[in-house]
C-alpha cells in the first residue's frame, strides 16, 4: 500500500523556499486556505520513489517562532499542534546558505520542537561564489538532522534531497538549546496541564500562549496565572533566547563554516545606488509604472476584446441551437455574460502580476517600500501600497489581489479599502460618453483639449479622494499587531520565470473561482431583474408590439422600441422609478436610476443601458447617435434639457466614487474573508458618490 | 548615541536595545549586543534607513532606530 507522507516546507522569507518548492511540485500544486484566514495555503503532491507519496505544504515564510503577522501564526500553529490537518510528519526546513547564521536561529528553535526534521542549505552557488564553505555532514552531526545542499534555480541537489526525504525515518532530532535553570519550575507546571516535555515546547508555551489556538481558555489562563506566580518577565526570557542561540550558533558556526577573505558582492549595492537615489530613484519608479499601467491599460484591452466577442459569438451560437425558451433565455442572457464578464479579466489580473512578480523577484520591491514608506505612512499606507494603488487606475480586481505583499494588516486592509476609488478602466467609457456631453471640444491655452483637461481632473479626483479616505479612516481601524517596518533587503536577482508563470496561473485561478462564483450569480440576478416585469406587462407589450409589427412598422425601430419599453417594464424598471425620489436631488432622473442600478454589474454597462433606454439597438450603435438623443432628451415636468451640466458633472462625480463593481466586492471578500470589510467599502463610497454628486449638483444647478 | 542620529556609510557597534515593542523582533533579525553594523543608506524623505548587519541588510523605520543604542566606531574598509 502507499504510504502518503505530509511534510511541510518552512523557512525564511527570501530563502528560495518557493523555488524549492516549485521545484519539487512543478505544475502539481494547488492553492487552498487555511480553515478561517486569509493566508493562502500551497499544497503539491511529490512522488518519493515507489512506495510513498508525499503531500508538500508550503507554509509562509516566518523569522522566529514568535509569530508578527497572521501568516506567521499560521506556521507557528501548524507546527505546534499535532492535531491540526496540516501538522507535518516531516519538517524540511529551507535556510540561505549565504547567511546561515540568521537562519539558523529559526532552524534551532524548529529542531527543538522535537519534529522530525530535515535541514536544506539552499543557494548553495551564490555562497560558493562568496567564498562561504559549510562542512554539511559536520553540521548535520552537530544538528543531529540531515543536512542536504541545494541550488533551487538549477534542480541541484534536487534529487538527493527527495531520496533522504523518502528514507528518512521517524528520527527525532537532539536539542540544541536548554531553556534556563531558573525556569525549570515553571515549564514543570506548564507540562503538567499540557501534556507536553518540560522541556523547549513547554517554554514555547510559557512564552507565546496568546498565539497559541488549540489552548482552551482554561489553559490559557492557568498558565497566565503561572507567569504570575513564577514571576516571570516572558520578555525578557524571549529577549535571553534569542541572545542566548545567536551564541551558541557562533560557536556551532566556527566549527562548520569558513569563509574566505573575499571582496564582498558590490552589485546589490551599484545597483541601489541608481535605483534609491533621491532622483533618479523615483524617476526610474515612475517610469516603471508608467510602462506598468501602459500594458495594463492598453495590451490588455486586446485580449479583452477577444473573450468579449468570443463569448458573443458563443451566445448567438446557443442562442440559434437551442428553442426559444427560458432556459435558452437564461444561458443566453444570464449566464454566458457572465461568465464572459469573470473570464474578461483574466488578461489584466495575468498582466499585472507579471509585473508585481518581476519585481519582488528580482528584489527591486524591498526598495520600493523604501522609497514610498515614508510618504504613504502619512496616510495610513505602508511603501508597498503605492504599486497597488496605481493598478487600481487600471482594475481594483487584481490590485486588490496584489496587496498581499503588505505584512502590516491595517495598512492592508486600509489600501483595499480605498483602492476601489481610483478610477479605473471601466469608467473610461462613461466618462467619455459624460464629458463629450456637456464639454465643448475646446482647447485651452490653443494647447490642451478641454475634454481631456476634464478627464484628467477626474482621474486625480480618483487619487486624492483614495489618500484622502486613508487619512481619515485609519484612525477607524484597530490595530491587529504593532505596525513595524522590519524589511529584509535581498539582494538582486535576475527573475524566475518558471516561478513567475506558476505564480501567474496561481492568481488567475484564485480569481476564477474565488471571486467569479459571486460575479456570476449577481449577473443572473441582473438578468433576471431586467427581464422579469412585476403583473403581466410584459405579455401586454408583446401583444401591443405584434399588432404594431403587422400593421406595417419598421421591425428593426419596433423591436428597439420593444427592448426600451421591456426595460422599463421590469423589475430594474421599477427599482429604477422607485429610487428616483432619492437620486432627484442629485438631477438624475428614473432612466439614470435604471442605468445606475445595471452599473452594479460593471461600470461600463451604463453605456449600453442608456443605448437600450434611448432605444439604440446593438446593430446601429454609435457613440455620437446615442450622445445626441442624450441631448435631446427633455425633462417631461420641466420642458429642460436632462442632460444639464450640473446633471452631467453630478453623475461623473458618482461615477468617480460610487461602488459599483460586484467583482471589487467579491475579491475584497476572498481577500479579508469577511463580508464586514466589502459591506462597508459599498456604503462609505455610495455615501461618498452621493454627498459629492448633491454638492455638484447643487453648487451648478 | 542612538542608530537613529548615525549618517549613511557611519559604522557602529550595538550596545544595547531599549524598552521597544519590536526591541525582541530587532534582536531576531540580528540587532544583537555587541554587533557590527553599517549604515548602507538613509531613504530620500530621512526614513527609514537600511544597515548592513549580520552579512545582509535590512530596512528599519527612524522609530525602531531610536531603540538601538550604538557607539560608533571609527571607519574602517571592512564590512
Amino acid at each position: 500500500m502507499k504510504k502518503r507522507l505530509k511534510i511541510a516546507l518552512v523557512g525564511n522569507p527570501n530563502s528560495g523556499k518557493s523555488s524549492l518548492f516549485n521545484a519539487l511540485t512543478g505544475l502539481h500544486q494547488k492553492v487552498g486556505n487555511f480553515p478561517g484566514v486569509t493566508v493562502d495555503k500551497k499544497t503539491g503532491i511529490l512522488p518519493l520513489g515507489n512506495h510513498t507519496t508525499a503531500e508538500l505544504i508550503d507554509l509562509p515564510g516566518t523569522y522566529s517562532l514568535y509569530p508578527r503577522s497572521e501568516d506567521e501564526r499560521v506556521t507557528f500553529n501548524v507546527l505546534m499542534d499535532a492535531e491540526n490537518p496540516a501538522h507535518p510528519d516531516l519538517v524540511v526546513i529551507v535556510a540561505d546558505a549565504t547567511n546561515l547564521r540568521r537562519h539558523l536561529l529559526f532552524i534551532t528553535q524548529i529542531i527543538d520542537l522535537g519534529l522530525p526534521a530535515l535541514l536544506v542549505l539552499n543557494k548553495i552557488d551564490m555562497a560558493e561564489k562568496r567564498g562561504i564553505e559549510q562542512n554539511t555532514a559536520d553540521l548535520a552531526r552537530l544538528l543531529g538532522v540531515p543536512v542536504v545542499a541545494t541550488n533551487a534555480r538549477s534542480s541541484a541537489g534536487i534529487d538527493q534531497l527527495k531520496t533522504t526525504m523518502a528514507e528518512m525515518g521517524a528520527r527525532v532530532s537532539i536539542p540544541f538549546y536548554q531553556p534556563n535553570d531558573e525556569v525549570k519550575p515553571v515549564l514543570e507546571a506548564i507540562s503538567e496541564i499540557s501534556g507536553e516535555k518540560p522541556g523547549y515546547r513547554s517554554f514555547i508555551y510559557l512564552c507565546n500562549h496568546d498565539h497559541l489556538d488549540k489552548l482552551l481558555p482554561a489553559q490559557h489562563a492557568k498558565i497566565d496565572q503561572f507567569i504570575g506566580e513564577y514571576q516571570i518577565n516572558i520578555q525578557q526570557l524571549q529577549a535571553r533566547e534569542t541572545v542566548e542561540r545567536y551564541q551558541q550558533i557562533a560557536g556551532l558556526l566556527t566549527q562548520i563554516e569558513r569563509k574566505a577573505k573575499q571582496p564582498e558582492d558590490h552589485r546589490s549595492e551599484k545597483i541601489d545606488k541608481i535605483l534609491l537615489h533621491p532622483v533618479w530613484g523615483y524617476g526610474i519608479f515612475l517610469g516603471i509604472l508608467f510602462v506598468m499601467f501602459q500594458a495594463i491599460f492598453a495590451w490588455a484591452s486586446w485580449p479583452m476584446d477577444w473573450i468579449e466577442s468570443l463569448f458573443n459569438s458563443l451566445g448567438t451560437l446557443v442562442s440559434g441551437l437551442l428553442p426559444d425558451n427560458l432556459l435558452a433565455d437564461l444561458l443566453v442572457n444570464g449566464v454566458i455574460p457572465g461568465l464572459g464578464g469573470v473570464v474578461v479579466f483574466v488578461p489584466q489580473i495575468v498582466l499585472l502580476f507579471f509585473f508585481l512578480a518581476l519585481l519582488e523577484e528580482t528584489g527591486y520591491m524591498a526598495r520600493v517600500s523604501f522609497l514610498m514608506d515614508q510618504l504613504m505612512r502619512k496616510f495610513g499606507l505602508n511603501g508597498k501600497s503605492i504599486v497597488p494603488l496605481i493598478g487600481g487606475y487600471a482594475c481594483a480586481v487584481p490590485s486588490i489581489m496584489a496587496t498581499r505583499t503588505i505584512n502590516s494588516w491595517k495598512e492592508r486592509i486600509l489600501t483595499i479599502m480605498v483602492l476601489p476609488l481610483m478610477s479605473c478602466s471601466a469608467r473610461l467609457p462613461v466618462y467619455t460618453l459624460l464629458i463629450g456631453l456637456s464639454v465643448p471640444d475646446d482647447r485651452v491655452l490653443g494647447l490642451f483639449n478641454l475634454q481631456g483637461l476634464i478627464l484628467m481632473a477626474f482621474y486625480l479626483l480618483g487619487f486624492f479622494a483614495a489618500i484622502g479616505v486613508a487619512l481619515i479612516m485609519k484612525w477607524f481601524i484597530r490595530e491587529r499587531s504593532s505596525s513595524f517596518f522590519l524589511l529584509e533587503m535581498p539582494a538582486y536577482q535576475l527573475p524566475r520565470w518558471g516561478n513567475i508563470g506558476l505564480t501567474l496561473i496561481d492568481r488567475a485561478k484564485t480569481f476564477v473561482f474565488g471571486a467569479g462564483k459571486v460575479i456570476l450569480a449577481v449577473s443572473m440576478l441582473l438578468w433576471a431583474l431586467s427581464s422579469y416585469g412585476p403583473g403581466d406587462r410584459f405579455e401586454q407589450l408583446q401583444a401591443t408590439y405584434e399588432t404594431q409589427l403587422a400593421g406595417g412598422a419598421d421591425p428593426l425601430e419596433l423591436e428597439n422600441q420593444l427592448e426600451r419599453d421591456k426595460l422599463a417594464a421590469s423589475y430594474a424598471g421599477s427599482l429604477g422609478k422607485f429610487i428616483e425620489p432619492a437620486i432627484a436631488p442629485l438631477g438624475f432622473d428614473w432612466k439614470i436610476g435604471i442605468s445606475i442600478i445595471t452599473s452594479f454589474a460593471a461600470r461600463e454597462v451604463f453605456v449600453g443601458t442608456m443605448a437600450t433606454i434611448y432605444s439604440l439597438g446593438a446593430a446601429d450603435f454609435e457613440e455620437t447617435t446615442l450622445r445626441q438623443k442624450m441631448m435631446s432628451d427633455v425633462n417631461p415636468r420641466t420642458g429642460q434639457p436632462v442632460y444639464t451640466l450640473a446633471t452631467t458633472f453630478s453623475l461623473l462625480v458618482f461615477y468617480a466614487f460610487a461602488m459599483q463593481c460586484m467583482s471589487t466586492l467579491a475579491i475584497t471578500y476572498r481577500e479579508t474573508r469577511s463580508w464586514k470589510w466589502p459591506a462597508l467599502q459599498f456604503v462609505y463610497m455610495t455615501g461618498l458618490a452621493y454627498l459629492g454628486s448633491l454638492l455638484i449638483y447643487t453648487l451648478l444647478k | 548615541m542612538k542608530l537613529s542620529q548615525l549618517k549613511s556609510g557611519d559604522e557602529a557597534q550595538i550596545r544595547s536595545l531599549g524598552n521597544h515593542p519590536v526591541a525582541n523582533k530587532l534582536l531576531e533579525m540580528g540587532c544583537l549586543p555587541g554587533e557590527r553594523l553599517k549604515v548602507r543608506r538613509i531613504a530620500p524623505f530621512g526614513d527609514p534607513m537600511a544597515i548592513q548587519i549580520l552579512g545582509y541588510e535590512l530596512a528599519l523605520r527612524r522609530d525602531e532606530a531610536e531603540a538601538i543604542e550604538v557607539e560608533l566606531l571609527p571607519k574602517s574598509p571592512f564590512l
